[in-house]
């Protein structure tokens, strides 16, 4: 396992990629890696779109996300801090 | 990439927008290669006009296509060709084309190389000139080599070398990796389709069951060569390669044609495939309202597949392949992998029908 992001800092949408929305949420691309990634529920859509208003993704989450919704949205911004879709720090 | 079951199905009702969207903007070539799948040749007159052409790309960007593949014919014929490149690029379109390489002199690789938003796709289809040449015409190969050493001299990291595999190459696809190593290229390989003169060759060049089993293992055991999808009927022999695994025409696909016409896709320029035009209200409208595509999205009958296992791995395969081999839609794929195809053609009642339009240049009788 890599070590774990650091939800503490500031994060972002990557500038490179672009988000569409779909009726599952939202798809991304990377025009850098070129890779196409799926986001499979709305809200994480949400969440992925205010990350850079945050001062962290601690408190995106904070603000955003109930507590029980939290774990599983820690693990799919997880995935989309290794394909670069969002940007840490 | 690889997708889960729930992802596969929303792929199957449609989405706001294609991933794929292949833009084919002239029919001219200066080559005539025998298995070419969109009959391209000579220019059609009626070719979208360069204000129609930005007018489409304004569409692509507003509907937020991520990138679009450019094609022909060789689509660097057209005079306006870098100009659609760099229009579509300040737009922030990520744009893929593919080439015979006769156009990508050094200079021209100098302007390709660098944007990340740029993409360059070399066809070739076979080791050495011979294999290559036999079916791309004599000299292609070493175009294509040339081009792809003027990108890789430019600094160009990551193009394609894009291989239609046939019985002829397919022996060779560990050399063609390893020629794409020394490009700092990416390998692609792809399927042979009976589209377009395809049809005329389909016969000959395909691959025997054989080697379409012996590529499967291969492309299982380097997932860093890229496939376009285009091998989803293989992935009933086991773990389903990387992609959709599902015909995607008019649901992630389409073609847009040299004259604006929408097509399911890439593989199926004929009438019963065409959804619509882009001249009549937009690209939009037809992805959005056609009928025919609204009809692909409906949920597929399995049909003579229904009492297979591996239904669910391959979906009944490929669409273009069971039309111009003269199959119904809901017959297995003409190369299913237990042979179910090779009973459906052995009982079809007539051949496939013609791919139309055709835009192959006259043939010329050769004195050899």
């Amino acid at each position: 396992m890599a070590d774990q992001p650091d939800f503490a800092a500031h994060w972002s949408l990557h500038p490179s990629v672009s988000l569409r929305d779909e009726s599952f949420g939202a798809m991304a691309y990377h025009h850098g890696n070129r890779r196409l990634v799926f986001l499979k529920s709305p809200l994480l859509v949400d969440v992925v779109r205010q990350l850079d208003d945050f001062e962290s993704a601690d408190a995106a989450l904070d603000a955003l996300v109930a507590d029980e919704q939290r774990a599983a949205l820690c693990r799919a911004l997880e995935t989309l801090t290794s394909s670069e879709i969002v940007r840490v720090g | 990439m690889s997708v889960n079951h729930s992802l596969r199905d929303r792929f199957e009702s449609g989405l706001a927008a294609p991933i794929c969207l292949t833009w084919e903007v002239t029919y001219a070539c200066n080559l005539a290669c025998r298995h070419c799948l969109s009959s391209s040749g000579v220019r059609d007159p009626r070719e979208l006009t360069t204000d129609e052409a930005k007018a489409f790309l304004d569409e692509v960007a507003a509907m937020q296509i991520f990138y679009i593949n450019i094609g022909g014919g060789e689509p660097t014929i057209r005079r306006d060709f870098f100009e659609l490149v760099e229009y579509g690029l300040s737009r922030g379109i990520g744009i893929k084309f593919s080439t015979n390489g006769s156009r990508i002199t050094p200079e021209v690789a100098q302007r390709l190389a660098g944007n990340d938003y740029l993409d360059v796709q070399i066809s070739l289809d076979g080791a050495d000139a011979a294999t290559n040449d036999a079916l791309r015409g004599e000299g292609s190969y070493d175009t294509a080599i040339r081009a792809m050493e003027n990108l890789r001299d430019a600094g160009m990291t990551g193009f394609k070398i894009s291989v239609v595999v046939t019985r002829h190459n397919v022996g060779q696809i560990d050399q063609l990796l390893a020629l794409a190593d020394s490009m700092n290229a990416e390998l692609r390989l792809t399927r042979l389709r009976p589209s377009g003169r395809g049809v005329d060759v389909w016969d000959e060049l395909r691959l025997s069951a054989a080697d379409n089993r012996a590529l499967y293992h291969w492309l299982m055991d380097h997932p860093t060569v890229l496939t376009g999808d285009s091998f989803f009927h293989l992935s009933a022999l086991g773990d389903p390669l990387a992609g959709i695994n599902l015909c995607g025409a008019g649901r992630v696909v389409c073609l847009i044609d040299p004259v604006g016409d929408v097509y399911a896709c890439p593989f199926v320029i004929h009438e019963q495939f065409l959804a619509g035009s882009i001249r009549d209200g937009g690209f939009g409208h037809v992805w959005r309202d056609s009928e025919l595509f609204r009809s692909l999205r409906e949920p597929g009958s399995p049909g003579a597949c229904a009492s297979c296992g591996s239904y669910d791995a391959c979906r009944g395969g490929c669409m273009a392949a069971k039309f111009f081999t003269g199959l119904e839609l809901t017959d297995p794929d003409p190369e299913c992998v237990f042979g179910h195809g090779e009973t459906a053609l052995a009982q079809r009642v007539s051949l496939g029908p013609r791919p139309s339009p055709d835009h192959s240049k006259r043939v010329t009788i050769s004195s050899r």
